[in-house]
């Protein structure tokens, strides 16, 4: 029996303090708020200034326009089809990355076949590829949620692969010897080290997709935030495009706060709570 | 060397791989049996833990061949390797075959003196605690071998005692081969049944004792003896904890 000594020392190395996130204060919210509440006035004293309702409406101007667009339900519904375009370009870039980076990232033999695509992919405007999909698949969603998938995929692929060269080898010794099963493996050890890379492919992922959303939107499709900017923007609308632009902005911050930072916290509690 | 290896080495030549492969084990043969605690002394750099990574499978380039009887195996590293995101209970989980009925987790703690750390993180260990943890895991497993690389480390000499006891206690009750690098040669005397040394260079096992049981006083001073006439390096390694004088040992010792 071994006994357990009455006190012994925490061993530095394996704490891991630098990654804990700094804590949200009362007088930090407090100063963001003040922050928000300077650039509104800015922009209402900016709009008297400009005196122009067309150029640049006042807050109160946008803010009637978007409630008009509400209870029209024009707003509501545009969002949505927008945001199901985003979740369904965002999900295939995000499995499909994350299974190439993954393989890249463990095979050098495949990450010597990927790479020349991942150059090509990563330097492509994706102007280019929104327009091949179009003229290839035809005007339709299939073509715009590919071409931002393809668009996004080789950014996720690239994060992932980087997070699966990270990993520990001493823990694939430990695997080797423990005859661990493929999906405990996966699920228990590669998993949790690549949770980090996930979580940042994710919100630069997210991020990304939803601007290339609008454009697809923008450039070949009857609805979606993205039509309708180029709708009020051919209208000369600025309250309208404002309205529009904000409003799925604010959305896109609330996804980001609500479901990719808290699973980002949570993949990487282990390291903070050492 | 009662009943059928366990562990049959044979090592011609392992060459560290580069732009100029040195030979760092030369000539290294040796059969284990159930139930034998083998301690393997050499200097540091010797090559103990590369030898131990070929035992282990984890190093196929080499000239040679390692024959492992069935059963599982049971490693503890210098490091100890715990998942940092896994509670050290599931750490232990997580080493047992999915479908085989799970060991007694709080037992196997409480044999290392880690009972209130099952749902403690690696992080919140200390390096000792997490070496013990470590090799509470190797035993979850119920190894037919067991591996341990330098596990006396950054242990106290009350621990280093009581970590021998428990692998002889294992070795005698399960019939497991335990195969412990180590560096301290009257530890080394106090725990095994043989002591191999490596030494030359590359180095090639230079001796291979049986250690005599530990009441015939004089035949284990004989083997000290002849230990330290023929590998004066092993004279100057750190006193250990000095097992023939601890009790602990004494209950779950050799026979």
């Amino acid at each position: 029996m071994i006994g357990m000594p009455a006190e012994l020392p925490l061993a530095p190395g394996l704490r891991d303090d630098a990654v804990a996130a700094p804590k949200r204060t009362v007088a930090g919210l407090r100063d963001r708020a003040l922050s928000l509440l300077v650039l509104l006035a800015v922009w209402w004293i900016g709009a008297r200034l400009a005196a122009s309702p067309q150029l640049l409406p006042s807050p109160e101007q946008v803010l009637a326009v978007f409630l008009r667009l509400l209870r029209s339900g024009d707003l509501p519904f545009n969002i949505a089809i927008t945001l199901a375009r985003v979740a369904v370009a965002f999900g295939l870039a995000m499995v499909v990355g994350s299974v190439l980076g993954y393989l890249a990232g463990r095979s050098a033999r495949f990450d010597a076949v990927i790479d020349p695509w991942l150059t090509v992919g990563l330097n492509l405007p994706v102007l280019v590829v929104i327009v091949l999909a179009y003229i290839w698949i035809g005007l339709n969603d299939l073509a715009a949620v590919l071409a931002v998938a393809i668009a996004k995929t080789p950014t996720v692929v690239v994060t992932i692969r980087e997070g699966a060269r990270a990993f520990d080898p001493q823990l694939d010794d430990l695997a080797i010897i423990y005859r661990l099963s493929r999906r405990r493996r996966l699920r228990r050890v590669a998993l949790p080290q690549l949770a980090p890379y996930l979580a940042a492919a994710g919100r630069s992922g997210l991020s990304i997709t939803w601007k290339i959303v609008l454009m697809v939107e923008l450039l070949g499709r009857p609805n979606g935030v993205g039509f309708e900017l180029n709708l009020q923007f051919q209208n000369f609308d600025v309250a309208g495009i404002l309205a529009y632009g904000l409003s799925f902005a604010a959305i896109m911050l609330v996804v980001e706060a609500t479901l990719l930072q808290p699973w980002e916290r949570r993949a990487n509690a282990w390291r903070c709570r050492a | 060397m009662p009943g059928a290896a366990v562990l049959d080495l044979r090592i011609r030549e392992k060459r560290f791989t580069g732009a100029r492969p040195l030979p760092v084990l030369r000539d290294v043969h040796f059969r284990a049996a159930p139930g034998e605690v083998v301690a393997l002394l050499g200097r540091s750099g010797a090559g103990k833990s590369t030898l131990l990574r070929i035992a282990l499978g984890l190093d196929r380039a080499f000239d040679g061949g390692v024959k492992l009887a069935h059963g599982r195996v049971g490693v503890v590293f210098q490091e100890p390797r715990l998942l940092p995101w896994l509670t050290v209970a599931e750490n232990l989980r997580l080493v047992v075959t999915e479908g085989v009925p799970e060991p007694d987790i709080p037992a196997l703690l409480a044999a290392v003196g880690l009972e209130d750390a099952a749902s403690r993180r690696p992080g919140e260990l200390s390096l000792g605690m997490a070496r013990r943890a470590a090799v509470a895991r190797a035993l979850a497993v119920d190894p037919a071998l067991l591996v341990l690389d330098e596990p006396f480390v950054s242990l106290d000499r009350r621990l280093a005692s009581g970590l021998g006891a428990l692998l002889t206690l294992r070795a005698r009750r399960q019939r497991t081969l335990v195969l412990v690098a180590m560096h301290d040669v009257e530890h080394a005397l106090a725990i095994a049944d043989r002591i191999l040394v490596l030494h030359g260079a590359p180095a090639g096992l230079a001796a291979d004792f049986a250690v005599p049981a530990r009441d015939d006083v004089a035949g284990v001073a004989r083997v000290r003896g002849a230990l330290l006439h023929r590998f004066a390096f092993l004279a100057a390694e750190e006193p250990g904890p000095g097992a023939a004088a601890d009790p602990a040992l004494a209950s779950g010792g050799r026979a």
